[in-house]
């Protein structure tokens, strides 16, 4: 642990960035090191532009998908069939805020603030996850969401508890710890419908038909067209490649779905004795393209919703400020404030 | 169960549960759209609280979901105030200043008394000092934030002001001093609205028509809208559970 320490030491920046080239080569050795000796990288640490570039987009679009991601559960909070899904469903979208905060409060460690970062959500700079650009159009898709997308989300983000930058890896291990429970309710909503009338079990199915797909295109392209995978896992940002992660939930899923006593819309899908996994069909990587693109169902509406609640809150959060502002004796601090 | 409860008393726990359930609707409304996430947070956290409210006071009266998704505009006995569309976010806060003090100070005394709600109230009273410091803290912000949050505030108070009487029309059932908490409750939210540079509305607190009119199912036009999209899929799968 000496040695860890004594690296601790090298790495942390006294003043910003070091000012000579054989300095910078030091630092990327040290940084090197580190992460070779799967240390934690932390926010005062010196770290390659391009690394907390990479960082800052990642956990960005990952703020982003959550909070993007209220939107198609948030459409049926008015909505849902009993008291206690309602309640279950409103600490969900409740939760899913709040992992937007943490993640916001680890992009800001690396030097970009909140604001910035929704600025380039809300100017399309910075994508979000391309699932949540698929509607919700039953209450089955509740279950679904909980089910396929928080089970591919957390089999994404659990290596990342594991991650080599400490805020982004911290972050994780709380936000895996309330996605599982999510995950969890999902599949039991799934459940109750299926063993429920007729026409709730055909809910059910038509709601796993329509995100299946979508829920194996959330592991990103291919590995072979992958274009950020490589560094990120020699950077220990990432731990598996893309096709690895999408394996491992298909077969997660293939068991759950039976014992949901429900199908998956896949004629390809069967047990590969030799491999010992699913082999599955093709994703349509057309469509998976054209949503990333801006192209998907609901990409427009998801933007436009998010874009309005911040334009139509900015009163709001003036009115915030100036208060603040008179009454930290500070006057003049931001807008104009009342005489 | 219900056959050893008195009559007053589900009556009253009807009257508190919709209170809790119709607003924690209106809030689980602003679910996306509120101004900065830690309000999305903060919303959705009261909602949650009046929900849990509303399950157990509902509960008490019969069968939750029968009662929230089953009966008619009509037969709900919630205050007007408590189903007033959300408006913009001066609405929303105007309208939880006026129905968490109320709600603060009558679970105070059924808290402190020995009737059937006192455990509720035991609990939930705790709660609601959260959700009454939060509609006041932002009435300050924006009554004594810009020209533009103050007026916002200040028309929304205006607005509001015509549905406070109701809350403390005396409800059969509910041990309270109804005519000290009146009191009370002017005195409480006269002192916030002039901290924050408001004017305390003039105008009737009840008339004619809302004079206590939500608590006989007399309701105003914007619930019965509230309530189709509540009740439509629950009542298109009769009898099935979720």
């Amino acid at each position: 642990m000496a040695t860890a320490a004594a690296q601790r030491t090298a790495r942390t920046e006294p003043d910003g960035a070091p000012d000579t080239a054989g300095g910078t080569a030091e630092y990327q050795r040290a940084f090197d090191a580190a992460v070779a000796a799967d240390e934690r990288i932390e926010p005062r640490d010196w770290m390659p532009d391009a690394y907390r570039a990479t960082l800052v987009r990642q956990i960005a679009q990952h703020a982003h998908s959550e909070i993007i991601g209220m939107q198609p559960e948030a459409n049926w909070i008015t909505r849902a069939p009993s008291l206690r899904r309602k309640a279950i469903l409103m600490a969900k979208v409740q939760d899913e805020a709040g992992h937007g905060l943490y993640l916001y409060s680890a992009a800001e460690t690396l030097g970009t603030g909140r604001e910035e970062l929704l600025d380039k959500l809300h100017s399309g700079r910075q994508k979000y996850s391309s699932i949540f650009n698929y509607p919700t159009l039953t209450w089955a898709d509740v279950g679904a969401i909980g089910w396929l997308v928080d089970g591919a989300a957390i089999t994404n983000q659990v290596p990342l508890c594991r991650c080599s930058y400490g805020p982004y890896a911290r972050a994780m291990v709380r936000i895996c710890k309330e996605e599982s429970f999510h995950q969890r309710q999902g599949y039991e909503l799934l459940l109750a419908l299926s063993n429920g009338t007729p026409e709730q079990h055909a809910m059910a199915q038509d709601a796993v038909d329509r995100w299946w797909w979508p829920s194996l295109m959330m592991f990103g392209p291919p590995d072979d067209e992958s274009q950020h995978s490589a560094q990120s896992m020699e950077w220990k940002i990432k731990r598996h490649s893309n096709d690895e992660l999408r394996q491992r939930f298909v077969d997660i899923c293939v068991p759950q779905a039976e014992s949901l006593g429900l199908t998956l819309p896949d004629p390809d899908l069967k047990w590969n004795e030799e491999r010992g996994q699913h082999d599955f069909g093709t994703i349509d990587w057309t469509e998976f393209w054209e949503v990333l693109k801006g192209n998907g169902p609901c990409n427009e509406q998801r933007i436009t919703q998010r874009r309005r609640a911040h334009d139509e809150g900015a009163w709001v959060r003036e009115a915030a400020a100036a208060h603040a502002a008179k009454h930290a004796g500070t006057a003049g601090g931001t807008g104009a404030t009342r005489a | 169960m219900t056959a050893t409860v008195p009559a007053t008393t589900t009556a009253a726990a009807l009257a508190l549960g919709d209170d809790a359930l119709v607003l924690s609707h209106r809030l689980g409304e602003w679910a996306g759209h509120a101004p900065a996430l830690e309000e999305e947070v903060a919303l959705a956290n009261i909602a949650l609280d009046l929900l849990g409210q509303a399950r157990v006071l509902l509960s008490m009266a019969g069968d939750e979901d029968q009662l929230a998704y089953l009966r008619e505009e009509r037969d709900f006995r919630n205050l007007q105030l408590a189903e007033q569309p959300n408006g913009d976010f001066a609405h929303t806060i105007a309208r939880q200043l006026y129905f968490s003090t109320y709600q603060h100070l009558l679970y105070a005394e059924l808290a402190a008394g020995d009737g059937p709600f006192a455990p509720l109230a035991a609990k939930a009273v705790k709660e609601v000092a959260y959700h009454r410091d939060h509609a006041e803290q932002w009435t300050l912000r924006l009554g004594d934030g810009t020209d533009e949050s103050h007026e916002r505030m200040q028309r929304a108070c205006d607005a509001l002001w015509r549905f406070t009487g109701e809350m403390f029309q005396p409800v059969d059932g509910l041990d309270a001093d109804w005519p000290g908490m009146a009191d009370r409750w002017l005195e409480s939210v006269t002192g916030v609205l002039g901290r924050s540079t408001l004017t305390v509305p003039e105008g009737p607190r009840t008339g004619a028509w809302s004079a206590g009119a939500g608590r006989q199912g007399l309701h105003t036009e914007s619930f019965g809208r509230m309530l189709a999209e509540m009740q439509h899929l629950h009542r298109s799968h009769p009898g099935a559970t979720w």
